[in-house]
């Protein structure tokens, strides 16, 4: 099929059979990075901005790397306040890096919605990494291909996503993504870190672990912000740990052969425990390999294809 | 000079009436409704099939003036009104500085003593908004206020409030509320439901205002005072203000256009114009607030008009500042979503946006006869035309209606006998 996308803000837009593409065009693109030489032309001429309003090592890494790997020309752009406190406005900004003659924007905000309103202020490429508690597609992205990579399919998988759905983007593009291949998606943490009607999305809400964990296939740990037991979310980060860090215990609930990811940065100890963190289940390090594939499937399907094959590259 | 209305349909509120009658208006009074007047030295405007309504009262409008000129000036906010269809319009006090002295009422007063329409100033309830200490209130009446409010934040403290209701009784003065929890509402910019959890946006929940309502019903109960509740946008407000008024409290509501007309969906495009305080909610809450606007429970249409510049609102939705401009779409909207649709008679539209206003703040009535000072708010139902924000007279082109194709429209606009709106445009004399 064709990839006839201009932007990716979110996975509650993208179909089945598109998730399916940019997965399946991941796997070479892994296999690129096990190259002793990983550069391929493919995107050459072509310039990636990252523009990161909020701090992130990672992400912003994985995708300048992902666009480095194809060839492109990238340049960072860290803006440690809002647009609000800096003086220049979101728009201001976004025309002055178009100006400059880029074609894909990578842009993390910590407001929902900043990546669409900057796809309406630019011809560029707009490529969400994270906005606010709305979406962070690559990350359910390269989610699901780990899933798919260990199990082989995603859909009839039994898929727990625990922690603070409330506040978490990756709760959210995770229930879209995983609902539209098939998944049965269960969001599992105190009552007071579900954000309303969730059910609506398609997921299952379960705030006991006994209940939300049993016989899942996967596990899918958000991080717990330290500063939501100041807001009087829950009592304390003990009785969080105690209630929802997933530890062997908790594990145990799971089917046998259960995966384990996290999105990092992790709070050692705190949403997980060291042994589960460090021990067969995870697979928290190959997501990170992942992510760069995943991220270089997309450059490579907004931007490269009907150039030349990277495949044969 | 003389004025003859031709070929109307005059609204009738009191009789609940509506008759094909010619108007004459004569030295800003009323002098004739007859069928098939000729008076020859009069200025005739032709207004065939147009309903003639008693002059249109905003009673919620922001005019930013003193100190957010740049949002809107008592100038141009009164014009807007003038455009809308509004014959007089009420200015909250949260300028700046806040409206809680004399000086300030008496400013206000004087900057609109050139405007097109009056514009009768709210006071503020407490010493600069902070809801701690009573304002000057007997002053502030001196000065010529038609009612208190804090509008734009509530009063968190039940104690303050309760002794603003005491001591304003005095006065027989309104006090207007703006019912919001602000320990509930912190940090949310639209409603809490499933739309807010899908985008990820921190939703503000129905009980943020519920608590205050039922809060301050209570406390117009225990004082006696009179209470309207500003802006209502949930369901569940609606049922409390219903067993008040059951029960004989003195209390009052108005709802705005938006709250009419827009559901949280609207949100999902983050467009900044359709955030506002109260938040746009369900469409179950839109039902009630027709039906409470039906069964008298809500006795008001009021724009809650809150003009911001291009650049406040054209930022991301988090930090956009909350405010529809509502003046110059409220008339269309409501003829075009309620009356058009046989959901509200022209009468019933007469007696939210005229009569009652009137009634609630003391004014003098409201009604299309002879011998009553002639306001009044001429629509034609036939128009129809799309929402311009660019044709706007308000300096807020914040609406989330821009484009709305609407039928219904004010095509005249009379304060005290003069001509202040003709087909849109703003009348000569009117413009500096």
């Amino acid at each position: 099929m064709d990839f006839k996308r201009k932007d990716i803000l979110g996975l509650q837009d993208l179909s089945a059979e598109e998730i399916e593409l940019i997965l399946d065009t991941a796997e070479p693109m892994k296999e690129i990075l096990g190259r002793e030489l990983k550069k391929v032309p493919t995107l050459r001429g072509h310039s990636v901005v990252t523009l990161f309003y909020e701090p992130s090592t990672r992400t912003r890494t994985s995708f300048e790397l992902a666009a480095k790997y194809l060839g492109a020309d990238t340049a960072s752009i860290a803006v440690a306040t809002s647009s609000v406190q800096k003086g220049e406005s979101l728009r201001d900004t976004a025309k002055t890096i178009e100006m400059m003659g880029i074609d894909v924007i990578i842009i993390r905000h910590a407001a929902a919605g900043v990546p669409h309103l900057l796809s309406r202020y630019v011809k560029a490429r707009v490529i969400n990494a994270g906005d606010g508690a709305h979406e962070h597609p690559t990350q359910a992205l390269l989610d699901m291909f780990t899933i798919r990579e260990k199990k082989g399919r995603l859909s009839g998988l039994k898929v727990a996503i625990l922690g603070d759905i409330a506040h978490s983007r990756v709760a959210r593009s995770n229930i879209w993504g995983l609902t539209k291949m098939g998944a049965e998606v269960r969001v599992v943490g105190p009552p007071t870190l579900m954000p309303p009607d969730i059910q609506k999305m398609g997921a299952k809400v379960f705030y006991r672990w006994e209940d939300g964990l049993k016989e899942v296939d996967v596990i899918n740990v958000l991080r717990i912000q330290l500063e939501r037991q100041q807001k009087g979310l829950f009592p304390s980060i003990r009785e969080y740990t105690r209630l929802y860090g997933l530890d062997e215990e908790k594990l145990r609930c799971a089917k046998p052969d259960v995966l384990v990811l996290h999105p990092g940065p992790v709070n050692r100890g705190i949403e997980i425990s060291p042994e589960v963190q460090d021990g067969p289940h995870a697979v928290i390090n190959e997501q990170v390999k992942n992510g760069v594939a995943v991220r270089m499937a997309l450059l490579y399907l907004l931007m490269g294809r009907g150039e030349e094959d990277v495949l044969t590259a | 000079m003389c004025l003859l209305l031709k070929g109307g349909l005059v609204v009738d509120p009191d009789r609940n009436s509506i008759k094909k009658a010619d108007v004459l208006l004569e030295e800003g009074r009323i002098a004739a409704i007859q069928p098939g007047l000729k008076v020859p030295d009069a200025k005739t405007i032709p207004v065939e099939g147009c309903y003639i309504c008693p002059g249109f009262i905003d009673m919620h409008c922001h005019l930013r003036e003193p100190g957010e000129e740049m949002k809107e000036t008592i100038h141009t906010g009164t014009m807007a009104a003038a455009r809308g269809g509004f014959t007089a319009v009420v200015a909250m006090g949260n300028t700046k500085p806040p409206a809680d002295s004399r000086a300030v009422i008496e400013f206000v007063k004087r900057q609109a003593e050139a405007a097109p329409v009056p514009v009768y100033p709210v006071g503020c309830v407490t010493k600069e908004r902070k809801g701690l200490e009573l304002a000057e209130i007997g002053d502030l009446v001196d000065a010529g206020i038609v009612a208190l409010s804090d509008d734009g934040n509530p009063v968190m403290n039940s104690e303050v409030l309760r002794r603003v209701m005491e001591y304003s009784s005095m006065f027989g003065l309104l006090v207007i509320s703006h019912c919001e929890d602000t320990n509930l509402s912190a940090g949310g910019v639209m409603h809490e439901g499933y739309i807010s959890t899908l985008l990820g946006l921190r939703g503000i929940p129905r009980a943020a205002e519920e608590i205050h309502v039922a809060r301050d019903i209570i406390l117009a109960e225990m004082t006696g005072a009179r209470l309207h509740i500003a802006h209502v946008s949930s369901a569940g407000s609606v049922r409390l203000i219903r067993e008040a008024k059951q029960r004989g409290v003195r209390v009052t509501a108005e709802v705005t256009p938006h709250h009419l007309c827009l559901t949280d969906e609207a949100v999902m495009t983050f467009d900044t114009n359709t955030k506002v305080n109260p938040p746009l909610r369900t469409p179950e809450d839109v039902d009630a607030l027709c039906a409470g606007l039906l069964d008298g429970t809500i006795d008001v249409i009021a724009t809650d008009h809150a003009p911001h510049t291009l650049e406040e609102k054209d930022v991301e939705y988090n930090y956009a500042p909350f405010g529809i401009s509502g003046l110059e779409t409220a008339v269309p909207l409501m003829w075009d979503r309620l009356v058009a649709k046989g959901i509200l008679t022209p009468v019933q539209l007469a007696q939210k946006m005229a009569g009652n206003p009137a009634k609630i703040l003391g004014l003098p009535e409201r009604a299309v006869k002879v011998g009553t000072v002639a306001d009044l708010t001429v629509i034609d139902p036939q128009l129809k035309q799309p929402v311009r924000v660019e044709s706007f007279a308000s300096r807020g082109k914040n609406s989330p209606f821009n484009g709305w194709e609407l039928l219904g429209w004010p095509v005249l606009t009379i304060v005290a006998g003069k001509v202040v709106m003709l087909e849109g445009k703003l009348t000569d004399s009117e413009r500096s």
